[in-house]
């Protein structure tokens, strides 16, 4: 099936000659992705402020226009005339080069996102491996802006920060593994095709996995060491002001956004739904999925530097490991049965392991000995 | 081809915009908007508003760098399995066996380092 930016470049390559077609297709659908991404990070920060003022019981920016939704508008104008420091003993090129380092990969992750049905940048055949490649170098970006600014507590969020998402890669990745023993491909594409049944019921656990991977990636809460403000200042971006801070802060909830996509995508069913169409369906699960996020920020406390690695290592990793090859087995004679057999057992699977591992884990000890 | 050529342009676009939004207060600061009224306080490194002490590109702890070397075994072997993921259909019961001895010697390796006492954060 083509999709809709391949119908759009035929429609121009008869009328215009095959490369400046081609160009102007691409560009065009670079901007309505760019649109989308950029139109929902602003309402997404306005968005987790309102639903933070409600669960500390209290109301939130709601001055500026209706509902406060202004507000994201004025703190960029306010973000724009600021001074930009840059220390005099910083490393003045990797500082300047931290931020872009940063936020480009984010916005690159949305190519391979499906919008809605053919709604895809670039239905790429390597779509998952793509997103593996992609997603991660923003870490390279992280060490870069606290390498550069030539700062103590900045350095030890780097460090943290290269620690911890080496340490949730593996999780990660190896339920991703487990999505793509279910389809049978790497495009994004099939993979929503695939989903009659979302991957969330078909394998919950591997579901969990990603999801607590994913918010250890992007560095939300439980996991957000790097800028533990309690114990580091501001983290990796305590030397940046102005702009250059404000991309930091773009490129945070970008990354919120991206994996909130992601998570649609192989889990949830991606633009699969009834009676609504396929746009609202996608855009509901994210929000959705971001609401989670902001939900899980405001509840849990903070983790220590090693209850956090001892989590990744000796909780998720061996569980994702498990789980990929219990998927396999179950792919190569369980399905043809029936598929509510794979989900019982992936579920009996969940409990069982989810049940064997909490015994490692007891809180209020003091230091997770395991 | 064509797809992976858009995925080019998206990251020309990407780096534009960064770059763009990067250097607008730049031109502003020149037309003298932005203010730029520095000091050698203000730019000093800052912590926790005592002067700064001695220099933070030193030598750092040891045991980021189990855990490194740990990621770079087990990584490679995760990259070597995406393929196998994608045809387990047709390599049927010989890709499984297979894997699963590779999985036995990464298990045994993986129990070794738990026992050593890599996977400690001390």
């Amino acid at each position: 099936m083509m999709t809709l930016l391949e119908e759009f470049r035929a429609w121009l390559s008869a009328a215009l000659p095959e490369w400046a077609a081609y160009l102007i297709a691409g560009i065009v659908g670079i901007f309505v992705v760019l649109g989308f991404v950029l139109t929902l990070v602003i309402v997404f920060i306005w968005y987790e402020r309102r639903l933070l003022g409600r669960f500390q019981i209290r109301l939130g920016p709601n001055r500026l226009g209706p509902e406060g939704i202004f507000q994201p508008i004025a703190t960029a104008l306010k973000i724009l005339i600021k001074e930009d420091v840059v220390p005099e003993k910083a490393d003045r090129v990797v500082h300047w080069l931290a931020p872009i380092v940063v936020f480009v990969p984010v916005l690159m992750v949305f190519a391979v996102i499906p919008l809605s049905q053919g709604a895809i940048l670039a239905d790429l055949n390597v779509g998952v491996l793509y997103l593996v490649a992609v997603g991660s170098v923003s870490a390279v970006g992280i060490y870069m802006a606290g390498w550069g600014s030539n700062n103590k507590y900045a350095l030890i969020a780097a460090m943290r920060t290269v620690a911890q998402i080496v340490s949730y890669e593996l999780p990660v990745v190896l339920s991703l593994l487990g999505v793509v023993l279910m389809v049978g491909s790497l495009s994004m594409t099939k993979t929503v095709e695939a989903q009659v049944v979302p991957f969330i019921v078909m394998q919950p656990l591997g579901f969990l996995i990603f999801f607590l991977g994913a918010l250890a990636e992007m560095n939300r809460c439980p996991f957000d060491l790097l800028e533990a403000d309690s114990e580091i200042v501001a983290g990796y971006h305590t030397e940046y002001s102005g702009m250059k801070f404000a991309m930091f802060y773009l490129g945070e909830y970008g990354h919120a956004l991206a994996y909130a996509c992601i998570i649609t995508t192989l889990f949830l069913g991606g633009w699969r739904g009834p009676v609504l169409p396929p746009f609202l369906w996608f855009l509901i699960k994210v929000v959705a999925v971001f609401s989670l996020i902001v939900w899980l920020r405001a509840t849990l406390p903070r983790l220590r530097v090693d209850q956090l690695m001892a989590f990744a290592w000796k909780g998720l990793f061996p569980m994702a490991l498990i789980n990929i090859f219990v998927v396999a087995v179950e792919m190569l004679w369980l399905v043809d049965i029936s598929r509510w057999l794979v989900v019982a057992t992936n579920i009996v699977l969940a409990v069982v392991l989810i049940l064997a591992w909490s015994r490692l884990f007891v809180l209020g000890r003091g230091r997770v000995e395991v | 081809m064509h797809d992976f050529g858009y995925v080019g342009i998206l990251l020309v676009v990407a780096l534009f915009f960064a770059l763009t939004t990067l250097l607008l207060p730049v031109t502003l600061r020149i037309l003298g908007i932005v203010p730029r009224r520095s000091s050698a306080a203000k730019n000093s490194t800052y912590e926790c508003g005592m002067s700064t002490i001695g220099k933070s590109w030193v030598q750092y702890n040891f045991r980021y760098y189990f855990f490194a070397v740990l990621f770079v075994v087990l990584d490679v072997l995760v990259v070597l399995l995406f393929p196998w993921a994608v045809g387990l259909r047709e390599l049927g019961l010989t890709g499984l066996v297979v894997v699963f001895v590779l999985l036995v010697m990464l298990a045994v390796a993986y129990v070794y380092a738990w026992f050593k006492g890599a996977l400690e954060w001390k």
